[in-house]
C-alpha cells in the first residue's frame, strides 16, 4: 500500500494585480507562509517542486528561502503545473526520498496575456494567421455542443458565474470581490457565443505553496493533517475534443479529466458521491458545468437540476468552487491548481471563515484542465 | 466561392488542393487502421503506425459545433485586417470520418445551428507579408444555392 502523504502547511499570496511585486516575490511569500503554518524551517524540507508559466523559475526562490542544497524540480506544464508539481512531490515522499516536501505554484500575467504561438503547440502558423489560435473559441465551441447535446438552457452559464462572484466576495484572497447579477453577466460583451465577458476568468497573479509530509511525520507535526488520498495526472487519448485542434476524431473517447478523476478516486478508494467539497477548473462558466459531469460528480445533463436546487452553493449538497474559482480569483496559470488544494485544506480544517462549508466536510476533490489536453485531479480527506 | 479567391496563393501549401475552382481539403489516412487526420501527418495519432497515405476529405458535411469571435485576435499570430468584423468558427463533420475546424462564412449566431448542412469553400485572408491569401472555410449549403 502507498504510504500516507499529508498536507501539513498551506500558504497563499492574495490573487489579483499587485504592482511592484514579481511572481517570485509572491512565491517566496506563499512558501514562507506554508512553512510557518507547518511549523518547520526550509532547512528541514527534503524535496521541492514548483513552477510558473510566465513568471520565472521556481527553484530560484532558494536564494531567498535558503541555499540548502535540496533537490528542486522546476515544472512547466500549463494549467496542470501545480498539479504536476504536487504529483511529483507526492511520488517522491511515497517513494521515501524525503519526509517533508514543498510545492509552490505562482504566476503573474499582464492584462490580456495568453497569446500562444501555434508553432509551440505543434500546429502550423496558418492556424493563428487565420484567427483560430484562441482558447476562448474552444471553450465556446465545447459548451455550445454540450448544451445542445444535453438540452441544457444557456441561462445555466450566468448562474454558475454569479455563484463564483458571490463566493469570491467572501474570500479575502480573491481578486474579484464584487457580486454580479445573472443579468449583468449574461448582458456583458459577447466573447465567443454563448460565453460573455463575465463568464470568463482573466489572466491574473498569485502564488500558493504547500508543505507535504509522510504520514508518521505528518501526525507528529500537525493536529489537522489533510491526507492526499489520490493524485493523478493524465494527458489526452485519441478521440477527445481539446483546445488547439485543427481537427478531431468522430470516434469519441473520454477526456483526460475523466481519466484523471477515475484514477484519483480509485487510488483514494473513494466514490465521487462521497465528495463534500470540490474545486473544478472554471476557466469559464461552461467548464465548471462540464467538469462536474466529466469528473463523475454528477451525471451528464443533471447540472441544471443541481443549479436549481442550489446544490453547488456553499450551503448545498455539493459545494463547488467555494473560493470563487478562477472566475473570481483570476488565472495565474502556475498557481491555480494549488489554490484549489489550498481551499480544500482550509475547508477540511474548518478554517474557511465566512465561506466555510457547514457540516464539517471530510472529503474534498480538486481538478485542473489545460492545453493541449492535460488534467490533474486530487482527492483529499481528513 | 469565387474564381478570384481560389486564384490567390494558399495560406500554406499542402492544406488543400484545387479541383478546378473547387477547394478540397487534403488530409492523411492510416493504411493500417484507416484513421483520417487533418492536416496530413506522417504517423497515425490512433495506432502510431507510420504508414499513411494522402487522403482527400469529403466536401460536404454537417456543423458539429460553432462559436463566434467577438474581438480582434492579437497579432501575431493573427494577420487579419486592423478593422475587425466579428466572425464565426466551427467544426464540420466531413463524410462521417473527421471533424475539421475552420472559419465559417456566416457570422450571425441566429443563422448557425448544430447539424446544419455545410460545405467546403474558400476564404480570402491575409498572409504575414500583408498580401492576400486563400484558406479553406465552411459555408451553409442552403446559403450557397
Amino acid at each position: 500500500m502507498t504510504p500516507e502523504v499529508a498536507i501539513v502547511g498551506i500558504g497563499i499570496h492574495p490573487f489579483g494585480p499587485h504592482e511592484g511585486l514579481t511572481g517570485l516575490d509572491m512565491a517566496v511569500h506563499a512558501a514562507r507562509a506554508a512553512l510557518a503554518d507547518a511549523g518547520v524551517g526550509f532547512s528541514q524540507i527534503g524535496f521541492a517542486a514548483g513552477g510558473s508559466d510566465a513568471a520565472g523559475n521556481a527553484d530560484t526562490t532558494v536564494a531567498r528561502l535558503g541555499l540548502t542544497g535540496l533537490p528542486f524540480i522546476n515544472v512547466k506544464n500549463g494549467c496542470a503545473t501545480g498539479g504536476s508539481a504536487l504529483t511529483t512531490a507526492h511520488a517522491m515522499l511515497a517513494a521515501g526520498a524525503a519526509d517533508l516536501a514543498l510545492v509552490v505554484g505562482f504566476d503573474k500575467h499582464p492584462r490580456g496575456a495568453f497569446d500562444p504561438r501555434p508553432e509551440d503547440w505543434g500546429i502550423g502558423s496558418w492556424y493563428g494567421e487565420t484567427g483560430m489560435m484562441l482558447t476562448t473559441q474552444f471553450f465556446g465551441m465545447k459548451i455550445q455542443r454540450y448544451l445542445a447535446e444535453h438540452e441544457i438552457d444557456p441561462s445555466a452559464l450566468a448562474k454558475v458565474a454569479a455563484k463564483s462572484f458571490r463566493n469570491g466576495a467572501l474570500n479575502p484572497n480573491a481578486w474579484r470581490r464584487t457580486p454580479l447579477s445573472e443579468s449583468q453577466i449574461a448582458g456583458s460583451t459577447m466573447i465567443s457565443h454563448p460565453l460573455t465577458q463575465y463568464m470568463f476568468c482573466s489572466p491574473g497573479e498569485g502564488a500558493v505553496a504547500l508543505v507535504l509530509a509522510r504520514g508518521e511525520r505528518a501526525r507528529a507535526l500537525c493536529r489537522t493533517p489533510v491526507y492526499l488520498r489520490g493524485v493523478a495526472l493524465r494527458t489526452r487519448r485519441f478521440g477527445t475534443f481539446e483546445v488547439f485542434s485543427p481537427s478531431i476524431s468522430v470516434h469519441e473517447t473520454a477526456p483526460p479529466t475523466t481519466d484523471a478523476a477515475i484514477a484519483a478516486f480509485a487510488q483514494a478508494g473513494v466514490e465521487p458521491s462521497d465528495v463534500d467539497v470540490a474545486q473544478l477548473q472554471d476557466t469559464e462558466a461552461g467548464a465548471e458545468l462540464m467538469h462536474l459531469a466529466e469528473t463523475g460528480l454528477c451525471a451528464h445533463g443533471d447540472q441544471e437540476g443541481l443549479l436549481r436546487d442550489g446544490a453547488t452553493e456553499i450551503g448545498g449538497r455539493l459545494p463547488v468552487n467555494t473560493d470563487g474559482g478562477c472566475i473570481a480569483n483570476g488565472e495565474p496559470i502556475g498557481a491555480s491548481g494549488l489554490r484549489q488544494v489550498h481551499e480544500v485544506v482550509l475547508q477540511l480544517r474548518g478554517a474557511a471563515g465566512e465561506r466555510q462549508v457547514p457540516g464539517a466536510p471530510k472529503v474534498g476533490f480538486t481538478h485542473v484542465y489545460g492545453a493541449p489536453g492535460v488534467s490533474a485531479c486530487t482527492v483529499l480527506s481528513r | 466561392m469565387t474564381e478570384t479567391t481560389t486564384r490567390l496563393r494558399p495560406i500554406v501549401d499542402g492544406l488543400f488542393e484545387l479541383d478546378g475552382e473547387q477547394l478540397v481539403l487534403a488530409g492523411s489516412r492510416c493504411t493500417s487502421c484507416g484513421t483520417v487526420a487533418f492536416p496530413s501527418q506522417g504517423s497515425c495519432p490512433r495506432c502510431t503506425s507510420d504508414t499513411v497515405e494522402r487522403h482527400l476529405l469529403a466536401r460536404t458535411g454537417t456543423l458539429w459545433t460553432w462559436t463566434t469571435q467577438g474581438f480582434r485576435p492579437k497579432s501575431p499570430p493573427y494577420t487579419g485586417p486592423e478593422e475587425f468584423s466579428p466572425y464565426a468558427v466551427g467544426y464540420v463533420e466531413l463524410g462521417g470520418e473527421i471533424r475539421v475546424e475552420g472559419r465559417l462564412t456566416e457570422a450571425d449566431p441566429r443563422r448557425l445551428r448544430i447539424g446544419m448542412p455545410m460545405r467546403v469553400t474558400s476564404l480570402a485572408v491575409t498572409g504575414t507579408d500583408g498580401e492576400p491569401r486563400v484558406t479553406y472555410a465552411f459555408e451553409a449549403v442552403e446559403a450557397a444555392e
